[in-house]
């Protein structure tokens, strides 16, 4: 009974929280609900038992992604009339994927209402476990080349954003340490009056 | 009948719950007091000594003046966030305690992703920060808050790496798990560059000096929190030390063994887990302590360089050598079973 009241909660929560991500008028109060969101979402996986997915859920999409979502749109000098004005030029587009998921989710409802099993539970193994044997031992390959995949996609990402910019001073620690007192200090008795002009190098 | 079991029920929760947090709120108050005192004698100063004998009044003198002084609310805030944000950061301090084990047994929720959970709740507490800033809607709120949202990002992946370094030697997310298997030999002493590495994530993490940037008093006033008052400030700053408490805790549990003794003979295991468990945190708060009044700020690049460039890729490392060791040595945890 309390995890159905549970689910509810959450289920509503986190259905009010997406309407309010599309609808709010301020973007950064969409990002704060989509994040209320994915803590939602979070709490569904929970009562379907895969604490390690709600755990990677919050760590991953809460606590990196939507940070950086946040300081983009927070930095982005936005004029919210602007922001409006294409709302109703995408709106059948919106839509028919709306559609499109909606179908999808009922498709999916109708196979398999009756005979719903949230997680497969393998005996005394949790899912952790489970998990950890499926992706790393089973399929171990496969992990491996979506990793390469990301590899790839960051390497892109920092040739595209990474620029040398000329003129601008930076540390260069080698540098630094490599520098010797003969060539950084130089003791010099400067006369009253004369100043240092002619001693410097 | 039910609903009245489940009402007994809820009422112990309740009960267990103000047991960890009342101390907890105490033992924050007197780290306020400690910080004051122990970097005053270390600065060859008396500290606050005058409320109270040895000055143990002064948190509460300190609470009623905050708590006597008026809310601000900044023109141009976004008042919802703005108010949201120390809460957020008070309530995040402490949700975190409820997986944290005091004993064997002795704990809120011995749930299975202990580790995990302590991971994620930690990595949430940017959110106050950020939000604070953006909702003062002042520039050196702000640019506080996106320094402590980069830096606080920057070290959550070398903390992330330095976990898994434990987890490979414990085979378990389970923090009382982890305790256990340090019986014997606590992971500080083979994963020692590791602790290392830790113990100044840590410092990163909870904005403290050396890396005490995002309130960087000379370039930003005071940072993400210039703009609050009264209990909106108290929350922060409450939060704060929490927030030290809690990385103590942690790390306690993933290195210096949690509530065991520090060897497993006769005077040492007459003294309870949660006293051992307590004066390990003590240790550690020590250390923060130690290191504020000793150290001088970094410098946001140098913090960068040493997060991204020194202990990510160091503890990358010796995750592969910790994980080859054992592997080589058949030492591996948790296989088959």
């Amino acid at each position: 009974m309390l995890s159905s009241v549970f689910f509810y909660l959450f289920a509503t929560i986190c259905c009010l929280s997406g309407l309010m991500v599309v609808s709010s008028r301020n973007p950064v109060h969409s990002v704060l609900f989509l994040i209320l969101a994915f803590f939602n979402a979070a709490g569904l996986f929970i009562l379907l038992n895969a604490e390690f997915l709600a755990m990677l859920l919050v760590v991953v999409y809460v606590g990196a992604v939507a940070v950086l979502f946040l300081f983009v749109v927070m930095m982005l000098d936005i004029n919210y009339s602007e922001l409006r004005e294409g709302f109703q030029k995408y709106l059948p587009l919106g839509l028919f994927i709306g559609a499109v998921l909606l179908v999808e989710l009922f498709a999916t409802f109708f196979e398999y209402s009756g005979n719903i099993k949230s997680l497969p539970s393998p005996g005394d193994v949790h899912n952790t476990k489970a998990l950890g044997q499926i992706i790393y031992t089973d399929y171990v390959y496969l992990f491996q080349l979506a990793g390469l995949i990301l590899l790839v996609a960051m390497i892109g990402a920092i040739a595209l954003t990474l620029r040398k910019r000329v003129g601008v001073r930076k540390q260069v620690i080698a540098d630094q340490n490599a520098r010797t007192r003969a060539e950084t200090v130089k003791l010099a008795k400067v006369e009253t009056g004369a100043g240092v002009k002619e001693i410097s190098r | 009948m039910i609903i009245e079991q489940w009402l007994i029920d809820l009422a112990w929760i309740v009960v267990k719950i103000l047991a960890v947090v009342g101390p907890l709120l105490i033992a924050v108050a007197y780290l306020t007091l400690a910080e004051r005192r122990v970097i005053g004698f270390m600065q060859l100063r008396k500290g606050p000594n005058v409320v109270g004998p040895f000055g143990m009044f002064q948190p509460f003198a300190d609470a009623l003046k905050l708590m006597a002084k008026e809310t601000i609310l900044p023109a141009g805030a976004d008042k919802v966030v703005f108010i949201l944000a120390p809460m957020l950061t008070f309530i995040l301090a402490l949700v975190a305690w409820a997986v944290i084990p005091f004993d064997a047994g002795l704990v809120l929720a011995d749930i299975n992703v202990g580790i995990l959970y302590l991971f994620a709740i930690s990595s949430l507490g940017v959110y106050g920060v950020i939000m604070a800033g953006w909702a003062s809607n002042s520039k050196y709120a702000f640019l506080g808050a996106l320094r402590s949202a980069a830096q606080m990002v920057s070290y959550e992946v070398s903390m992330g790496l330095v976990i898994i370094n434990v987890l490979i030697c414990v085979g378990s997310l389970n923090l009382s798990d982890i305790i256990e298997a340090q019986r014997g030999m606590w992971f500080a002493l083979p994963l020692f560059p590791m602790f290392v590495v830790f113990f100044i994530s840590t410092l990163a993490e909870t904005n403290r000096a050396p890396f005490d940037l995002p309130e960087g008093e000379s370039e930003l006033v005071a940072g993400y929190f210039v703009e609050y008052s009264s209990m909106s400030f108290a929350l922060f700053f409450l939060g704060e030390y929490a927030n030290m408490i809690l990385m103590s805790a942690m790390t306690t549990v993933l290195f210096l063994g949690g509530w065991l003794p520090p060897f497993d003979f006769a005077p040492f295991t007459w003294i309870p887990g949660p006293i051992w468990f307590i004066l390990k945190i003590m240790l550690c708060l020590f250390v923060f302590l130690w290191v504020r009044a000793t150290t001088p700020r970094y410098r946001y690049d140098q913090l960068m360089r040493l997060g991204w460039k020194i202990f990510l890729p160091f503890s990358l490392i010796y995750v592969v050598l910790t994980a080859g060791f054992l592997m080589a040595f058949d030492k591996l945890p948790g296989i088959g079973g």
